[in-house]
């Protein structure tokens, strides 16, 4: 690709895999796999220990990711586990970045970040609208953006661009 | 209205009575719906009703070419369309491992401080005009209406600029547009002076937004507020001091923060981030660097004119990026910039296609506008105007 440049700090701002380890350490045999690209960590975790992790992440002296920047998800229809719930989360005093995933079969359905953070409370209901993932316990899970009535998952794969 | 949407009043035994706000009132700027549940005039329970503007981008952005939806960005934030296409823009660049020369770099500063400048007084005038005070709407609609013939003049386009490429820019200034602007910005700082004398110490000013929508520091990172909402609870923290990008680390300016975390302070933080945005821009025109403003990427960016016609191994270059578009690596990718809303981010999901197989916006002004289903609690009916202006939502990016 032409001349060798490199996108200027990547991964400046990541973790540099302290937060992964000590996950390791103290809550064994939940991550199932470390991911880095451009810098960026990922950390793939059992979906039964999403709270006990993002708890572990949040309140850790390590750790301190103290903020939920984000949360999101992934539709890879011809996988066996064709749903990513991603969490993106951030250290103010750290000054690093996160990101946490699980992995979700055909019927998606993850526990509620909203007693960790309230940020979660609408990004959840976006995650919801657009992919139809269940985040167990949210106070008032429905749709946000679409209308009540309206049908089917658009961000999901099989929904078309144009019917 | 749905049973879905009515707010509740958590028990407290009083009777009260459920109204809309919006979809189309003035105050709301553009289609935000709030359903409030007030006692008196006092709202015990908010809910807000979003979506009129939902346009699918990032359903979108899996069926354009990575370059294409670019101009998508445009219609975000509208207030600041030059910064939306910026940061989209890096986000792409760091999926492909990509730097651009200084002299781009520093343009793309300049795009995206005088959107920054034009936003705020855009909000500035709009959340005036909703507490009464029509005059200063007159002076920011003025200085907004000389940004655009800026951006007019050097894009083309006085909305939808769409000048940013991956790897580089449209095109470069045009001649005279470093000394347009700089006459611009030695009239703008008496401008924004001007609008501070009429409302800093105005005492209607002063009783309709001091100790407003108080949110505290800690509530407001565990609402994720970013930008000047966060700013304004006592918060420092600016993307382009924490995590610099397009070199701000060279720039001098200054994070103002609130103390109190009000409607006050949030009007405060932005008349501040203006002055500094202002003071950016000086800097970036006085050492602006000289070069080119493409990086050297042939199969990125796309070859001039000229190389097209005259060379073979351009024009196949040519050829392959408008008809397949680029190709990028498999990966993932997340990358903000400091918007005038906050925090703006672009998490890319490449399966190595020519477009994004998932492209995640993390839009601020939706996370920002969360915050006011707590804020407007116990709040007079009234002030909730002055809470909607205080967080400077636009329903584009709430919306997307």
């Amino acid at each position: 690709m032409g001349a060798a440049t490199a996108f200027p700090g990547s991964g400046r701002y990541w973790d540099d895999g302290t937060s992964v380890a000590r996950l390791r350490e103290q809550l064994p045999d939940t991550v199932l796999d470390e991911v880095e690209f451009r810098g960026e960590r990922t950390v793939v975790i059992d979906r039964e220990a999403v709270l006990d992790v993002l708890s572990f992440l949040r309140d850790d002296e390590a750790c301190t990711f103290d903020f939920l920047t984000d949360i999101t998800a992934v539709h890879w229809p011809d996988r066996a586990e064709p749903f990513e719930v991603v969490w993106l989360l951030y250290s103010f005093r750290r000054n690093r970045r996160l990101r946490v995933k699980v992995r979700e079969g055909v019927e998606p359905s993850v526990p509620t970040a909203v007693p960790l953070w309230p940020a979660a409370g609408w990004l959840e209901r976006e995650c919801y609208d657009m992919f139809g993932i269940d985040f167990e316990g949210h106070p008032d899970l429905r749709r946000i953006l679409l209308p009540d009535d309206f049908e089917g998952w658009p961000l999901r794969k099989e929904f078309p661009l144009k019917r | 209205m749905s049973e879905s949407l009515r707010a509740t009043s958590h028990g407290t035994g009083k009777e009260t009575i459920t109204i809309n706000m919006g979809p189309s009132h003035p105050s709301t700027h553009g289609v935000l719906r709030l359903v409030l549940e007030l006692d008196g005039e006092i709202v015990t329970a908010c809910k807000a009703d979003l979506g009129y503007l939902h346009r699918g981008f990032e359903k979108i952005a899996e069926n354009k070419t990575w370059q294409q939806f670019m101009t998508w960005t445009d219609r975000m934030d509208y207030l600041a369309p030059a910064s939306n296409n910026v940061g989209y823009i890096l986000a792409v660049e760091k999926l492909l491992g990509l730097d651009v020369p200084a002299r781009c770099k520093a343009l793309r500063v300049i795009l995206c401080e005088l959107a920054r400048v034009s936003a705020h007084f855009l909000w500035l005038g709009t959340h005036a005009l909703d507490l009464g005070a029509a005059t200063v709407f007159f002076y920011t609609f003025q200085q907004r209406e000389l940004i655009y013939d800026l951006y007019e003049k050097w894009t083309g386009a006085r909305l939808t600029t769409s000048t940013v490429r991956i790897g580089g820019l449209a095109r470069d200034l045009p001649p005279g547009w470093t000394e347009d602007v700089k006459s611009y910005l030695k009239q703008v700082t008496a401008v924004i002076d001007e609008c501070e004398g009429l409302l800093t110490r105005n005492r209607i000013w002063v009783d309709r937004t001091k100790d407003v929508g108080v949110i505290s520091a800690e509530d407001a990172v565990a609402f994720a507020l970013t930008g000047p909402p966060l700013r304004a609870s006592g918060v420092e923290w600016d993307l382009r001091k924490a995590q610099p990008y397009l070199d701000y680390d060279r720039y001098e300016f200054e994070i103002p923060s609130g103390t109190v975390g009000d409607v006050y302070d949030r009007y405060l933080v932005r008349m501040e981030e203006m002055r500094q945005s202002v003071w950016i821009l000086e800097q970036a025109l006085q050492n602006l660097p000289e070069g080119p403003i493409n990086t050297d990427a042939p199969k990125v960016v796309l070859p001039s004119k000229e190389k097209v016609l005259t060379s073979m191994e351009d024009l196949i270059h040519h050829f392959i990026i408008i008809t397949e578009g680029i190709a990028a690596p498999e990966g993932e990718v997340y990358h903000a910039i400091e918007a005038p809303k906050g925090e703006l981010g672009f998490y890319l999901v490449s399966d190595g296609g020519p477009a994004a197989y998932r492209c995640r916006i993390r839009p601020a002004a939706f996370v920002n506008l969360q915050a006011i289903e707590k804020m407007a609690i116990g709040q007079l009916i009234a002030d909730v105007v002055a809470i909607i202006g205080s967080l400077d939502p636009v329903m584009g990016e709430v919306d997307r």
